[in-house]
């Protein structure tokens, strides 16, 4: 009897282990496919062709420069706009709503970041584009601002999400201390709950980042896809062609093994490179706050 | 895409002959199947699978198996004499005739259908009428405002498929350059290039500064279509299936399918079929222009 209960014991906690130790396996695994079949680029295309700024793959023009730009702004755009409106939304749902509020608000965020990104792109090709285009007299609405507004719509209910359960675990001691010495009810929030949720609320900021850059539908249907390197703040008003949209709309058709083939690794490469730092930055950020807070509070 | 067709195929073809080789050893059966290899080009092989579906479905004892490629990889495999009918959206070349001939094959030629691209813009913008080499200019970059080709002082969108649809292809080669193989004009950097065509179509239907470009079939009414001219002075035409057929309009192409020798037998009665009016209808749907 006891021998069975320990064996049993025994592959439970291997099989969680492994469990575990899978998520490390698979990221490796997919980054050795990656390099695997994205690294023959390196030397199929020269470096100088690589940083040139025309995309044509189909005539063997392989900048991916304008690609790289693309997908920076539109992300920017999208940061610009979900981490205002996130972190608002988070504030009002943990400190101010009144209860009852909060139980409408929270299921209407969630159900928003449930929503299928191939239906916000068809919103924005019928109802935000053309609207975009009048209101602002550009030539075109699919611009890298429409992609950056929806985006910035699919990243909010990440943002609110992480940062209002952030915010909640804040002890209640905090404010009662605030208020007790006076503070109202705006500077209890700005100087002492949310500086407490920092390292929750830059994880939801990263988080929603993360989750901007690397979406494809929804940016493949509205920002136009024309190849043009982004230079200025102004480029954030015309079309841009984002590393995701490139990918999808072209990996279908490529030929296996050739050149173009290597090439789109090559950008799932420099898009996994791109996560990698935003996520790496942000930990150093929240690590260093930590132990700041650690100091204070010691 | 063009992998998971391939892989269907390799499936089903899979399927199929263990089945048959079954049957063959069960006992003999009365009705035998008939096979049709048919490979080519990309821009048939939606056509040719829908006309295979349909054959398939009438005649139970037919199987037609279809793969893509490209025209090229057609003609090369009707030449290698794998392939019973090759689907080209190109006609076949001198070179490959010859080689063709050398290993005793005589390929004949069957128009099945034709290709044609409309220009379309808004319906609100006054311009009707281009000639090849304004469009040319236009989608290169060389005429950047509507007022260049006698329009409203309005900056020109320029709208075009991803550079994978063959559409893109075809309309680089007969507008951007002309026909002539040795030009390198590329399309202008700020094309938007869009992944399908009721993408074009609802940024045309809705903004009066987008020029765009599409399969005849699939142009809506509320959109306007571009009457073309091949040269300055000459006539404009506005592409429709007698203009396409006369071949009065000039971004219009013929679709073949190449067999070997005069076709016999079940390769024949499929043929016919497709010229029938039943085939022809199934051309129409998918955005092409019948032959008759």
């Amino acid at each position: 009897m006891e021998k069975s209960l320990n064996w049993r014991e025994f592959i439970i906690t291997r099989a969680i282990k492994a469990s575990g130790y899978s998520a490390i396996v698979f990221v490796l695994l997919i980054f050795i496919f990656l390099l695997r079949e994205g690294l023959p680029t390196l030397g199929e295309v020269e470096v100088s062709s690589l940083l040139s700024i025309r995309w044509y793959p189909i005539e063997d023009y392989f900048g991916v420069l304008p690609l790289v730009t693309g997908s920076l702004i539109v992300t920017l755009g999208a940061a610009l706009i979900a981490v205002p409106f996130g972190i608002g939304t988070a504030v009002y749902i943990s400190e101010i709503a009144p209860r009852w509020m909060r139980e409408i608000l929270k299921p209407l965020v969630e159900l928003l970041g449930g929503l299928p990104s191939v239906v916000l792109g068809f919103l924005g090709i019928l109802v935000v584009s053309p609207y975009l285009r009048v209101l602002l007299d550009l030539p075109t609405g699919l611009t890298a601002f429409t992609g950056s507004l929806l985006l910035g719509g699919i990243a909010v209910p990440t943002v609110v999400s992480v940062a209002e359960d952030a915010l909640d675990a804040v002890p209640r001691a905090y404010r009662e201390g605030a208020w007790a010495l006076g503070a109202t009810k705006w500077q209890t929030i700005w100087r002492v709950t949310l500086p407490a949720a920092k390292s929750g609320v830059l994880t939801a900021i990263m988080l929603g980042v993360g989750r901007a850059i690397g979406e494809t539908m929804t940016v493949m249907m509205v920002t136009g896809n024309a190849p043009v390197l982004a230079t200025k703040l102004g480029s954030l008003f015309s079309p841009v062609r984002t590393m995701t949209a490139t990918i999808a709309a072209e990996m279908g058709e490529v030929a296996n093994g050739s050149t173009h083939y290597h090439v789109l690794f090559f950008i799932g490469i420099v898009l996994f490179l791109i996560s990698l730092i935003v996520n790496v930055i942000a930990s150093s950020v929240v690590f260093r706050a930590r132990k700041r807070a650690e100091r204070i509070l010691s | 895409m063009k992998r998971v067709l391939t892989f269907l195929l390799l499936a089903s073809f899979l399927i199929i002959s263990c089945g048959s080789s079954f049957t063959n050893n069960a006992s003999d059966s009365p009705t035998s199947t008939a096979y049709i290899e048919n490979k080519g080009s990309d821009t048939i092989v939606n056509l040719a699978l829908a006309w295979a579906e349909r054959y398939q479905a009438q005649h139970a004892d037919v199987r037609i198996s279809v793969t893509g490629g490209g025209s090229g990889t057609g003609i090369a495999a009707l030449l290698n004499g794998t392939v019973d009918l090759a689907n080209a959206s190109r006609q076949i070349k001198a070179e490959e005739v010859e080689t063709a001939r050398s290993q005793g094959i005589e390929p004949l030629e069957h128009i099945i259908a034709r290709d044609a691209i409309a220009v379309i813009v808004n319906s609100e913008n006054p311009v009707s009428e281009l000639t090849l080499h304004q469009i040319a200019d236009i989608y290169s970059g060389k005429i950047t405002n509507w007022s260049g080709v006698g329009g409203e002082d309005k900056p020109i969108v320029k709208l075009s498929r991803e550079t994978n649809s063959g559409t893109h292809v075809y309309f680089l080669e007969t507008v951007l350059r002309l026909g002539k193989s040795d030009d390198k004009t590329l399309f202008s950097m700020d094309t938007l290039l869009l992944p399908s065509s009721e993408g074009i179509i609802s940024e045309v239907r809705h903004n009066p500064n987008a020029i765009g470009y599409d399969g005849l079939g699939y142009v809506p009414h509320d959109v306007k279509t571009i009457a073309i001219a091949k040269e300055a002075g000459g006539e404009y035409v506005l592409p429709s299936i007698e203009t396409v057929n006369d071949k009065s309009y000039p971004i219009a192409r013929d679709l073949y399918m190449y067999t070997n020798g005069e076709p016999t037998g079940i390769v024949k009665e499929y043929l016919d079929w497709i010229l029938s009016a039943e085939a022809q209808e199934i051309v129409a749907e998918l955005g092409f222009v019948p032959v008759k």
